[in-house]
């Protein structure tokens, strides 16, 4: 144990050092307005339980970090959803183009609709993606709700990236991590 | 022409708003084209209500003729047909004509409009020359415009406008024209805003009123698509599209409402179970059959859906947005799948797979048909979605039809085809001659099991193609997948090997595991048909060593492998060989000694811990991992450079011999090793100076750097995936050397493994592969890494001699260690070393002495402590030449440790240091690069030669001894009496007693006696402290000119315990020259006459008398240089009175040669003038006496100066420093007799001074003072203080 906290502690300063900057963009968040031609006729409360129903973390070089989905029997099928958006993912960033990411924005919004799904994506600076897969019954989710799920799952992240327990690259264990996912998640009931 | 048609015609959105014309038809028939024409020409700013932004539009209009029936009556709310504007025109000029007829006509045209509360009307009054000329009774033109304003235009003036020669191509025409189209464009605008803002505030009015129970969305639906209509045929698509997208959400709300429980009463109509499925229909502007069935409330979702969709499309496409088109397609299929659900409307199974599957490919079939190829090629990535969508379509109906199989469809499958088919009706007569219509190639897909593959095969590879043309591999990837399983449903695993290797692949390279499980499954199935049994081998292997499947799952695969083990080889086929990998991971190897270093023949135990992946314990029959060996040019090389080699060999040289293998995940050998970042190796490195191998420099280096630091693709290619999904082909190699371990059983889970190395060469083993059998089954690593590898090293036997201590004294004797590493030899009964005596240090043996012997199987004695194997005594031998001492038997690579005691005698005479005695005798001087000579001590290198049974040649170790003691010897005069002082210095560090202090004449005389003046006869000498020792000679006989003398002692260390055997003779041998005094000299300081004391300044007499004392002897006679003067033996004397404290002036001559005879008592006087200089009790100045030589003399003996000046001899006597300093002074003097070799010089014959050897001169006034007085005026004194 010892010699693991020796050679976690330079990867620890680096971490808070990601952090830091990673934060510092999160403030720079732009919120773009809504399509101004829908109608709205109310909010029903029936769907505000029902939120996400897969959410991932991918690493920098796309493979899992942590993925857990509401229905167990069809996890295999939500990993083949995610693992395919990431095309669009990487369709995304590299449509940005190098001279502007340092200002692009984290939130990739709808990455692709499915018959039964919805995938939305977030990029952090340094290449971590994170994968919402909403119910496409789910109607009650808006843009800013996935916004702030994002946020929340940002936020979280950061901290599991500055325990100097943690090793970058392995797969996410942290529980505070996982309440916090779950919460995003549909409660199986 | 258009504009008389009785009834315009709405659906061929050739539409334009409608102008209607009352008045002179025929003169508006003349104008019409003119009209038609510029009315467009030039457009309008259009201000609109409700802050929406204005906009510029070019108006058209459809005149058509006025009629009543036009107008629109209550209620009719009918945009489209509705009139704008109302134009009257005539050409009357002349007055009767107008009250006559025209005027009555034009109030029944009003009276009309009025009834039916229309405003927007304008008059036109055309004038023209020629009708003009015609008439004769020609009112000015003025008079009748002022006449129809005056009567119909009450404040509206503007509402009559006047045409002139509008035919004509003169300017005024033209003006009157621009003029009347400004107008009428105006009008119609403030027609429209106003006409259309009361429709808006109806159709607002309407949509609040939806919460009422009787409210139709189908009624709303077509209001608000008649403003949609409209904005259409203002060409103002956007808005038209606003007014389809508000309608579109709106429904959408409210299917969300009924799903959330909030059902509306209309929406039950769209409930109804779907009858007709036949696809989107985007070829006509308008769906008339559609609307019709919305506008009766008949129609379902899907055709509500379909008609909205197609009306947006239409706005779309004339908005130039086609990819818009294919994106809001998706959204909308996905959509209504889900509303359809959401509302729970019966849909006959693969139903709605028609209908998306129609859909997709007419949204595809129109966008083709508005967009060129390039443009479409550039676009993939907005219709591959639609592709995609489409084919997985086809897929699950074909899956539900029974197309996808290997059988025929089953007459359950027929009837279900059968309908599906029924539910698409008709073919569209759009499409009917069109040979690719999407209902033709449904129909057709679903007729045969050929048919449809064909089509499938086409989409997928369609979209496969479209996906990897925009780079989307992993979308591309999973169409090849389901192909694969269709291909695998067919029952042709050629083909879907590819795209399943194809996607295992990239899986691995990206480390998705369920994917990798999952498809790794697939290509088990799709290789064991294949009969590829290495590859299924392989693949169950992996199987069943994943976590990710279910305990039968991997036993099932396991199993799989172990029936194969378990047959009988084929004579043909080989063993077959697997990777490790999947079977077993490597946990840590632990070498057991730890340093895995070890000398040949020694044991060396190796223990692997390996991680079983198998779900069951498996039986191996051998496990053995090939070594290579690599002899090492230091096979034998000595044992510190190895160490330090190994102590900092990184994950090795943990110092306890654990190697630990990374961890990386059981499925991803390389996919995640790819991916994941290596982790540091970090090294010891120590940069020691090659002279005197002290540490210069110690660090930390990173091995590995090139690996950490190199640029990593962010953006991990998936083109090329790293890590096939099958390791590479593994081979077995033979090596010579191996670790071998027999049936063994494997259990799921950690397994140790012992194995026994081989160390019979010296040299390098390295593990390469590791191999384990299971019947005809190889599991094989092909690399070990981290790199394992242990060392066999041969050793020669090596003798040491040590010191206990820091070091060795010469006299006293004292214990040295005799260490022998027996390296590869064995000492056997009998053995013995033979060491040489010398006198001058003989061994000292005692019967009590015994052996340790230790054992170093360790390896490194340096690394690991020695353990004490047993003890035995020696027995040794001495002889004349040589001590022998019996070595215990003692096996190799152990040590033997024993001590003996030497000593090591002091060599009597003050001997030249720095000079090596060896035992032979030679003497051989050696570099002066001592660490004691600061200390003064003496040092004496000692070799012992050694003869050791493992060689055939004499060992020599040399061992150094220093002298603890420091003599030196003088002379004191008193008179004729001599005294002998001898300085004893102990210059070590230890303290010694010294006794019995004696002094003895070497040869000795008769006449002579020494008489010792010492007290005690033992004292002790501490460590740097000096013992004074006083002998007064007495003689009888005159003294020989040299005497040889040796002083002797005894000394013991204090800390000895037994005093008396301990205590060790110490001797110092030394010689004395001319002893006896020759000559004394008297001064005598005499007060200038009349005063009795001396003053200062004042002149004193200095009387020096020198007496002769003793006869010339006959030795001494020899070198006295005499002359024979008239029977008198004379020699010549040089005085000198030398005062070096400046206390007294010489006034005059202070130096003077006189003649002695050379006879006892022979006294000369010598009168000298001095003066004190200061005042107080003044010492004697010193007069010095020195041999006068004249130049013919050879003196026998010619001491040379500088070697007096150095010589300790001279150095000690009575006067000499001052001597030496007056030397000096009369050399910087100048006085008058110069000395020395400086007028030898010259070459010139000059006397000589040669000085007398000590106590041969007596001073007697040596420390005498004489009472200076100060002058009696002189006041002042001078104090120094310094």
């Amino acid at each position: 144990m010892l010699t693991r906290l020796k050679t976690q502690v330079p990867l620890f300063s680096m971490n808070s050092y990601t952090k830091l900057r990673e934060k510092l963009k999160l403030s720079g968040l732009s919120f773009a307005s809504t399509h101004s031609h829908v109608i709205r006729l109310g909010r029903h409360s029936r769907h505000n339980s029902k939120m996400a129903v897969c959410i991932a973390v991918i690493a920098k070089e796309n493979y899992p970090l942590f993925i857990r989905s509401v229905p167990i029997q069809n996890e295999l099928k939500f990993h083949y959803t995610v693992h395919t958006s990431l095309d669009v993912v990487e369709e995304k960033i590299s449509a940005v183009g190098k001279a502007m990411a340092d200002q692009r924005e984290l939130y990739l919004g709808l990455l692709y609709p499915t018959e039964d799904y919805k995938v939305y994506g977030y990029v952090t600076n340094s290449k971590v993606k994170f994968v919402i897969v909403v119910d496409s019954s789910n109607t009650s989710l808006r843009d800013n709700e996935i916004r702030s799920m994002f946020r929340k799952l940002h936020n979280s992240f950061t901290d599991v990236m500055c325990n100097p327990f943690y090793n970058p690259g392995d797969t996410i264990q942290s529980k505070a991590f996982d309440s916090i996912v779950s919460a995003m998640m549909v409660q199986a009931s | 022409m258009e504009a008389h048609e009785e009834k315009p015609i709405i659906y061929t959105m050739e539409n334009k708003p409608i102008v209607t014309c009352a008045g002179d038809q025929s003169l508006f028939t003349s104008l019409y084209t003119s009209l038609a024409q510029q009315l467009p020409r030039e457009s309008m700013e259009w201000r609109r209500s409700y802050g929406r932004a204005p906009k510029m539009i070019h108006l058209e209009a459809n005149f058509v003729q006025f009629k009543e029936e036009l107008l629109p009556k209550d209620g009719n709310r009918a945009l489209l047909t509705f009139p704008f504007l109302h134009i009257y025109w005539t050409d009357c000029c002349d007055t009767e004509m107008y009250k006559a007829s025209v005027k009555d006509d034009m109030l029944r045209w009003q009276s009309t409009l009025r009834l039916h509360g229309s405003v927007d009307w304008l008059i036109v009054v055309v004038e023209s020359e020629a009708k003009k000329k015609n008439k004769t009774n020609i009112l000015p033109r003025t008079s009748i415009v002022d006449k129809i304003r005056n009567d119909f235009c009450n404040k509206q003036s503007d509402r009559c406008v006047v045409l002139s020669d509008p035919l004509k191509e003169s300017s005024r025409s033209q003006d009157s024209w621009s003029a009347f189209l400004t107008k009428l464009r105006t009008l119609l605008l403030m027609s429209f805003t106003k006409n259309l803002g009361r429709f808006e505030d109806d159709m607002r009015t309407l949509r609040e009123k939806r919460t009422e129970p009787g409210w139709s969305f189908c009624d709303y639906f077509m209001v608000q698509e008649e403003l949609a209509f409209v904005f259409e045929m203002l060409q103002q698509f956007e808005d038209a599209l606003v007014q389809y997208d508000e309608l579109d959400a709106l429904f959408t709300q409210y299917v969300l409402n009924f799903g959330a429980g909030d059902g509306a009463n209309w929406l039950g109509s769209f409930c109804a179970p779907v009858k007709r499925w036949s696809g989107l229909l985007l070829r006509r502007p308008i769906d008339m059959e559609k609307r019709e069935l919305i506008q009766r409330g008949e129609a379902s979702l899907l055709d509500l859906r379909s008609y909205l969709f197609s009306r947006q499309c239409t706005l779309l496409i004339f908005l130039q947005r086609p990819w818009e088109v294919t994106q809001r397609a998706l959204e909308l299929l996905h959509n209504c799948v889900q509303e359809l659900r959401l509302l729970e409307v019966y849909v006959v199974q693969g139903a709605l797979d028609c209908w998306v599957f129609l859909s997709c490919l007419e949204v595809l079939h129109r966008i083709e048909g508005c967009c060129d190829r390039a443009q479409l090629e550039a676009n993939c990535s907005h219709t591959v979605g639609l592709w995609t969508y489409a084919t997985e379509k086809l897929k699950s109906l074909g899956y539900l039809c029974g197309l996808v199989a290997e059988k025929v469809p089953t007459s359950e499958d027929l009837n279900r085809t059968v309908d599906l088919l029924a539910g698409l009706g008709e073919e569209r007569p759009e499409t009917v001659n069109s040979l690719q219509s999407p209902y033709k190639k449904l129909n057709e897909a679903l007729s045969s099991v050929e048919a449809f593959e064909k089509h499938y095969l086409e989409l997928s590879h369609a979209a496969m193609e479209m996906y990897r043309a925009i780079g989307r591999m992993r979308s591309a990837r999973l169409i090849g997948k389901s192909l694969a399983e269709f291909y695998m449903k067919k029952g042709d695993p050629e083909r879907a090997e590819g795209f399943l290797d194809d996607s295992l692949r990239s899986y691995v390279a990206e480390g998705w595991r369920l994917q990798v499980t999952h498809t790794r499954k697939q290509m088990a199935e799709c290789q064991k048909l294949l009969q590829q049994t290495e590859d299924y081998l392989q693949t169950s292997a992996l199987l069943a060593g994943d976590a990710n499947l279910t305990e039968e799952e991997r036993k099932h695969f396991c199993q799989e492998i172990l029936t194969f083990a378990s047959q009988p080889p084929a004579p043909s086929d080989q063993t077959v060989a697997l990777s490790m990998a999947a079977f077993a991971q490597l946990r840590q190897m632990q070498f057991s000694p730890p340093g895995a270093v070890v000398h040949v023949g020694a044991a060396l135990q190796l223990e692997l811990r390996v991680r079983c992946l198998m779900p069951v314990a498996m039986q191996v029959e051998q496990l053995a991992a090939t070594l290579h060996f690599s002899l090492e040019q230091g096979g034998a090389r000595g044992r510190a450079g190895s160490a330090q080699r190994r102590a900092g060999h990184g994950p090795q040289g943990q110092g306890d011999g654990v190697v630990m293998f990374p961890q990386g995940s059981p499925l991803a050998g390389a996919g995640m090793g790819a991916s994941l970042p290596p982790a540091l190796e970090l090294y010891e490195m120590q940069d020691r100076s090659p002279s005197d191998s002290s540490l210069t420099s110690t660090g930390v280096v990173c091995k590995n750097m090139h690996l950490l630091l190199r640029r990593h693709d962010s953006s991990a290619s998936l083109d090329t995936p790293t890590a096939g999904a099958l390791p590479a082909a593994v081979a077995v190699d033979d090596g010579a050397q191996m670790l071998r371990a027999r049936d063994i059983t494997l259990q799921p889970g950690d397994n140790s493994i012992l194995f026994t190395a081989p160390t019979g060469e010296p040299g390098s083993y390295t593990l390469r592969q590791l191999c384990g059998s299971v019947g005809r089954v190889q599991f094989v690593q092909s690399h070990i890494y981290p790199v394992v590898q242990y060392e066999v090293y041969s050793q020669e036997p090596q003798l040491t001699i040590e010191p206990l201590s820091d070091n060795l004294l010469a006299g006293i004797p004292q214990k040295v260690t005799f260490t022998i590493a027996t390296g590869h030899y064995s000492v056997k009964k009998g053995d013995a070393l033979q060491l040489s005596n010398t006198d001058s240090m003989p061994i000292l043996h005692s019967s009590c002495c015994s052996a340790t012997v230790l054992s170093s199987t360790g390896g490194q004695p340096s690394i690991h402590p020695l353990e004490r194997m047993g003890e035995s005594a020696l027995s040794i031998q001495s002889s004349e030449k040589v001590t022998s001492i019996s070595l215990p038997p003692t096996p190799p690579y152990h040590t033997l440790e024993f001590q003996l005691e030497v000593l090591c005698h002091i060599p009597p005479t003050p001997f030249k240091p720095d000079i090596e005695r060896l035992t032979n005798g030679e003497v051989r001087h050696r570099p002066k690069s001592h660490s004691h000579v600061d200390s003064g001590m003496i040092n004496i290198d000692q070799k012992v030669s050694i003869d050791c049974p493992w060689s055939i040649y004499s060992t020599l170790i040399a061992l150094t001894f220093y002298v603890p003691f420091k003599a030196k010897h003088s002379i004191l005069s008193a008179g004729k009496r001599k005294y002998i002082q001898v300085c004893l210095q102990n210059v070590s560090d230890t303290n010694f007693h010294l006794a019995d202090p004696v002094l003895t004449e070497r040869q000795p005389t008769v006449s002579m006696e020494l008489l010792s003046l010492n007290v005690k006869t033992q004292q002790p000498v501490c460590s740097q402290q000096s013992v004074f020792c006083l002998w007064e000679m007495r003689w009888a006989k005159p003294l020989p000119l040299c005497l040889q003398c040796a002083f002797s002692a005894s000394f013991a260390p204090v800390s000895a315990s037994d005093t008396h055997t301990a205590f060790k003779p110490y001797r110092y041998e030394f010689q004395l020259d001319r002893v006896s005094t020759l000559y004394s000299l008297k001064a005598e300081i005499s007060p200038p006459s009349g005063d009795q004391h001396c003053r200062t300044g004042a002149l004193c007499g200095l009387e020096v008398s020198i007496t002769r004392q003793a006869e010339p002897s006959e030795t001494e006679g020899e070198e006295e240089e005499s002359t024979e003067i008239e029977g008198l033996r004379t020699t010549k004397l040089m005085y000198e009175v030398v005062d070096n404290s400046s206390n007294w002036a010489v006034c005059g001559k202070s130096s003077g040669v006189v003649s002695m005879p050379v006879a006892a008592s022979a006294t000369h006087r010598v009168q000298m003038e001095v003066m004190p200089l200061f005042a107080g009790h003044l010492p004697f100045p010193n007069i010095k006496v020195f041999k006068y030589l004249p130049h013919n003399a050879v003196p026998a003996i010619q001491p040379d100066t500088d070697s007096c000046l150095e010589n300790d001899t001279i150095s000690l006597l009575d006067k000499g420093l001052d001597d030496q300093g007056d030397t000096a002074s009369i050399r910087s003097r100048g006085s008058v007799h110069s000395v020395g070799s400086g007028e030898q010089q010259r070459g010139l014959p000059m006397p000589r001074l040669e000085p007398f050897s000590p106590g041969q001169v007596f001073y007697w006034s040596q420390g005498r003072q004489v009472l200076v007085l100060p002058v009696t005026d002189d006041h002042v004194m001078e104090v120094n203080v310094t």
